[in-house]
């Protein structure tokens, strides 16, 4: 049942960003040429409601809905991989047009062409599971 | 209403929402992390140690991806007669002068995201490096646009912060300095 309710999340998100054309590849590029407002609208309004409603759990010390205490992790202190690995994906994020969310989104959207870069991800993932222990983080 | 584009002033908040939904279901918001579980299933801790983790644990996360991919599929299919992304004039130019015709009349470039387009083996090349970038970089940055972009900085952390500078750093590299070397003439 639980399971239910994170594929209803799941259905939202994915009408909302296809519909708000933030799984188009010429969205995310108009946004690198900065020739549109679009984008930054989206993320930039998702971060002013995101903060104040992280804020608000997080005082509110509230349960989670299935009465599990709520505890948002902070992230891992470092400068190289984030730099590295945020650099690298940005890459790959224009050059594809799509992020992760969006890979499937598109995917039901039936562009076909989207599962070589869902493969290319999958193959990256795993290389990156490869080659970790030499990585600088 | 709904069959029009939607603003950004409600995806936006939107998006915000369903992220507070899933920190209220006791899991956050990463579309990423997904990567790693799909090579678990796969049987890559065969492989790799790294990924021998407790899939059963992350399985969650995976009914958000079946969502997503449903969502996609109402949303082209019934709620978007009228699938061209009207952007700005401007880009539209540019990207006719890196030889995408279709820029301002269709969702995605048919010149890479159609069955015709596959033909080529460039194409193929050009999906499949995207996606190894995309699959190492938010692996090696440990999250994305959904993990670091909308949860991390709303939760106001530097890490993310800088992995957001460097996914700008990336996308502005490539659109600007890699796409005349790979689209132009």
């Amino acid at each position: 049942m639980k399971n239910m309710y994170f594929m209803i999340v799941g259905t939202i998100l994915g009408i909302t960003l296809y519909k708000s054309e933030a799984a188009s590849w010429f969205r995310i590029y108009e946004m690198f040429q900065f020739d549109s407002f679009h984008m930054y609208g989206i993320i930039g309004s998702a971060l002013v409601v995101g903060i104040i409603l992280v804020q608000v759990i997080k005082r509110s010390k509230v349960k989670s809905f299935f009465g599990e205490p709520i505890k948002i992790e902070d992230k891992e202190k470092s400068f190289t991989r984030y730099i590295a690995g945020g650099t690298l994906f940005g890459l790959g994020w224009a050059l594809a047009g799509a992020c992760p969310g969006p890979m499937y989104i598109l995917a039901g959207a039936g562009y076909w062409p989207i599962f070589v870069v869902i493969f290319g991800a999958l193959l990256g993932a795993f290389l990156y599971g490869v080659l970790s222990p030499k990585l600088p983080h | 209403m709904i069959y029009q584009p939607w603003p950004w002033y409600v995806a936006g908040p939107l998006i915000a929402f369903l992220m507070a939904i899933l920190i209220l279901m006791g899991k956050k918001f990463g579309m990423s992390s997904n990567l790693e579980t799909f090579c678990s299933i796969g049987g890559a801790g065969k492989f790799v140690d790294y990924f021998k983790t407790d899939v059963k644990s992350k399985r969650w996360n995976l009914f958000v991806v079946l969502g997503s991919v449903i969502g996609g599929f109402i949303a082209a299919h019934y709620l978007t007669p009228n699938d061209a992304v009207d952007i700005a004039p401007k880009t539209v130019e540019k990207l006719q002068g890196l030889g995408f015709e279709s820029a301002g009349t269709a969702y995605l470039p048919t010149e890479l995201f159609s069955m015709e387009a596959l033909t080529e083996p460039k194409v193929w090349i050009i999906l499949l490096v995207a996606g190894i970038l995309v699959g190492f970089g938010t692996r090696y940055a440990s999250g994305c646009t959904s993990g670091h972009a909308i949860s991390g900085l709303s939760n106001l952390q530097k890490p993310s912060l800088i992995a957001v500078i460097g996914f700008f750093i990336g996308g502005l590299v490539m659109v600007h300095l890699l796409y005349p070397l790979i689209f132009g003439a």
